[in-house]
C-alpha cells in the first residue's frame, strides 16, 4: 500500500541557495497536513512542488500511486487555495466556482448543481449572482475555497490561507476548514508559520528548518516529545536546561545533576525540555532545584511565571494556577514527572 | 498682506499659461461658425454653415473615412500585438528578455521623419506604391510601443496569480489568455485602444509622406490650408479637437478610475 501523496529526496537549488534539501514525505488519504516553519523555510516551495508551480531541481513527487513530477499544475490532481484567495475579478461568485468545470467540460445543468452545492459547502448558498467586489475578505476565502474544491481534487493545497484575516474570523475559518475537510475526506496541506494554527488544524503537522523536515508528526507528540531542539523551541514555550552526559541516565547541569532516562552517551552535549506545564511546585520524581519568581503575568486561566534559579544561571518558564498565591520575588520548588523531561541533543 | 498679494500674483500667472494654451484654441473654434469667408475678427454671429460644407465635401469626406480605417485598423493592430507582447514578456522567462523589452520600446524614441522616410524607401524598393495601408503600417510602428507599455503596467504580480489559479483549474494558455487576463485588463486594452486611435488620428508627418491620393483628414486640411485660410478649415479642425477630447476623456475614466477590486 503506497501513501495518497509520496514526496521522495526533493532537492530544489536556486543559484547557491538551496530552497528544499533533500525532503521526503509520505501522506495517507484523507490526511490534514500542516506545514510550518518561519520564512525561508522552505514550506511554501515544498508546496508549489507539489502544485506543480515550481519544478524541483530532482526528486519525485507522486499522487494517489501516479508520478506527477513532470506535470504542469492543469493536469495534476490538484487545487490550490492561493494567499489572496486570486479570484477572477471579472467573473460572478458563480463564475469563478464554475470556472473549473466549464474547462473539464462538464455539461450547463450538472454545473448548476455542482456550483450550488459547493457554495453550499461553505456556507454562502445564494451569493452566486454577486459580484466579488461585494463580499468581505472572508467571503472571498469561502468563494476560493469553493473554487478549489468544486473540482474534487484529490489534494487541497492551501498557501498561507488566514494570515489576511483578524483572529476572531481565523479562529473561526480555523473551524470551518477543519469541519470541511472531515466533511470531503480529501487530503489537505497547508502552509503556515503560526504554530498554534498548525496544532489546531494538523493530523500530521511537518516542521520545516533551512529548506529541511525537522519533525513529522501527530501535533500531541510533537509538542510532547519533540525530535529535534529546533522543533522544541519552534512549536510552542518551553524551559531548556543544558548540560553534559555525565553517566547513566544523569545530566550534569548549571542546577545540578539532573536524573532523566536517555539514549544519548556519556559526554554528549545535551538540552532538557520541560513545557510550562510541566514544570510543578508539589515536590514530583525529578528535582529542578529552588527558583526566585521574577515576573509573572496573568493570562486568565493561568499565571505565566518566569523564574531564576538560585543556584546557577538557569530560567524558568511555567505555569501556576490563577488561585496561587503570586508575589514577585517568592520561592519555589520546583519539579517535574519523569515523562515529561525531553532529552536532545545540542 | 504678503501672502494676498502672493496668491494674487500666482494666480495671474496660472491664467495667464491657461489663456497661451488655450486661446488659440478657443479662438479657433469660435471662428468655425464666423458667418462670411474670412477667419477674422470681427465675428459676425454664428452659422453652422461651415460644418455643412465639411460634411458634404467628397475631399473632407473621403479624408474624414480614410482616418477613420487608418486609426481603428492600426490602433486594433497595435493593441494586439502590443498585449501579446507584453503578455510574453512578463510570463515567459528567456534569455534576453530586458533587452527584446528595450527594442519594443524603442520606436516611441525615433522620430515620426524617420519612421515615415525609412518606410516609403522600404515599400518602394520592395515595387509597393504609397497607399492606405502603408500609413496603417506606420501607425502600428509608433503607437504599439504606447500599446504594450499600458499592458506591461496592467500585467503585475495580482494578475498573474490569479492566471496561476486559472491553469491550476485545469486552463490552456489560450482559455488563460481569452477568458481570464483579457477580460481582467479590458479597461487597459479598450484605454490603449483610444490612446493609439487619437495618436493615429491627427497624425500627419508619416500619413503625408506615405500615401499620394487616399489621404487622411491630417493631410487634407494641411492641403486646404495651402490654399488660404478658411472658416472651413476652422471647422475640421475644431472637429478633429471634439474626436480627439472624447477619446482622451474615455482613457482617463477606463485607465486612472479608482478600481474596485
Amino acid at each position: 500500500m503506497t501513501a495518497h501523496l509520496e514526496v521522495e529526496s526533493i532537492f530544489k537549488v536556486y543559484g547557491a541557495v538551496t530552497a528544499l534539501d533533500q525532503v521526503s514525505l509520505a501522506v495517507e488519504q484523507g490526511a490534514y497536513v500542516v506545514l510550518v516553519g518561519p520564512s525561508g523555510s522552505g514550506k511554501t516551495t515544498l508546496l508549489s512542488v507539489i502544485g506543480g508551480f515550481t519544478v524541483p531541481t530532482s526528486g519525485r513527487v507522486a499522487i494517489a500511486g501516479r508520478d506527477v513530477t513532470a506535470l504542469a499544475p492543469a493536469q495534476r490532481p490538484t487545487t490550490t487555495l492561493f494567499q489572496d484567495y486570486a479570484l477572477f475579478p471579472h467573473m460572478s461568485v458563480a463564475g469563478n466556482v464554475g470556472f473549473g468545470l466549464k474547462v473539464r467540460r462538464v455539461p450547463g445543468d450538472e454545473r448548476e448543481k455542482r456550483i450550488t452545492a459547493a457554495l453550499d459547502l461553505v456556507g454562502l448558498a445564494g451569493y452566486g449572482g454577486r459580484g466579488i467586489h461585494e463580499l468581505s475578505g472572508g467571503q472571498r476565502q469561502r468563494v476560493a475555497l469553493a473554487r478549489a474544491l468544486v473540482v474534487e481534487p484529490e489534494i487541497l493545497l492551501l498557501d498561507e490561507p488566514l494570515g489576511a484575516l483578524d483572529l476572531n474570523l481565523r479562529r473561526q475559518m480555523q473551524d470551518e476548514l477543519l469541519a470541511l475537510q472531515r466533511r470531503t475526506g480529501r487530503s489537505f496541506v497547508h502552509v503556515t508559520h503560526d504554530q498554534e494554527e498548525a496544532m489546531a488544524l494538523a493530523s500530521l503537522v511537518v516542521v520545516m528548518n533551512k529548506g529541511r523536515i525537522e519533525d513529522a508528526g501527530a501535533p500531541k507528540r510533537i509538542y510532547e516529545r519533540p525530535a529535534t531542539l529546533f522543533t522544541a523551541t519552534f512549536m510552542g514555550e518551553s524551559t531548556q536546561i543544558s548540560g553534559r552526559v555525565s553517566g547513566t541516565n544523569a545530566v550534569e547541569t548549571a542546577i545540578g545533576l539532573v536524573h532523566a532516562t536517555m539514549t544519548q552517551p556519556v559526554g554528549a552535549e545535551v538540552a532538557l525540555i520541560v513545557r510550562p506545564e510541566n514544570i510543578r511546585t508539589d515536590g514530583a520524581e525529578i528535582e529542578l532545584g529552588t527558583a526566585r519568581i521574577r515576573e509573572a503575568t496573568f493570562q486568565g486561566a493561568h499565571y505565566r511565571v518566569l523564574a531564576k534559579a538560585e543556584r546557577g544561571d538557569q530560567d524558568f518558564v511555567l505555569r501556576l494556577p490563577p488561585d496561587h498565591l503570586v508575589e514577585q520575588g517568592a520561592m519555589l520548588r520546583l519539579s517535574c514527572r519523569a515523562e515529561s523531561l525531553v532529552v536532545l541533543a545540542r | 498682506m504678503r501672502r494676498q498679494v502672493g496668491n494674487l500674483l500666482s494666480g495671474f500667472y496660472l491664467t495667464a499659461c491657461y489663456v497661451f494654451i488655450l486661446l488659440p484654441v478657443a479662438v479657433l473654434i469660435l471662428f468655425s461658425f464666423q458667418d462670411g469667408r474670412l477667419a477674422v475678427p470681427p465675428f459676425k454671429g454664428p452659422t453652422l454653415q461651415w460644418y455643412v460644407t465639411i460634411f458634404t465635401s467628397d475631399r473632407m469626406t473621403d479624408g474624414l473615412i480614410n482616418s477613420l480605417i487608418v486609426g481603428i485598423s492600426s490602433s486594433a493592430i497595435s493593441v494586439v500585438l502590443g498585449f501579446l507582447a507584453a503578455f510574453g514578456i512578463s510570463r515567459y522567462e528567456f534569455p534576453a528578455r530586458r533587452l527584446l523589452q528595450g527594442v519594443i520600446i524603442l520606436p516611441l524614441a525615433v522620430s515620426y521623419l524617420l519612421v515615415g522616410m525609412g518606410l516609403l524607401v522600404t515599400v518602394s524598393s520592395l515595387g509597393f506604391g504609397p497607399s492606405l495601408w502603408t500609413v496603417v503600417i506606420g501607425h502600428v510602428v509608433i503607437n504599439m510601443p504606447l500599446a504594450f507599455a499600458i499592458c506591461l503596467t496592467q500585467l503585475g504580480e495580482h494578475q498573474r496569480k490569479i492566471e496561476w489559479a486559472a491553469r491550476d483549474l485545469g486552463a490552456s494558455t489560450l482559455r488563460v489568455l481569452a477568458q481570464v487576463t483579457m477580460p481582467m485588463i479590458a479597461p487597459a486594452l479598450v484605454a490603449a485602444f483610444c490612446l493609439c486611435f487619437t495618436l493615429s488620428w491627427d497624425e500627419f508627418i508619416i500619413a503625408f509622406l506615405v500615401t499620394r491620393f487616399d489621404v487622411t483628414l491630417p493631410v487634407v486640411i494641411w492641403s486646404m490650408l495651402r490654399g488660404g485660410f478658411s472658416p472651413q478649415t476652422n471647422a475640421v479642425g475644431s472637429f478633429i479637437f471634439l474626436c480627439s477630447i472624447v477619446m482622451l476623456v474615455a482613457v482617463e475614466l477606463l485607465l486612472f478610475r479608482k478600481r474596485r477590486v
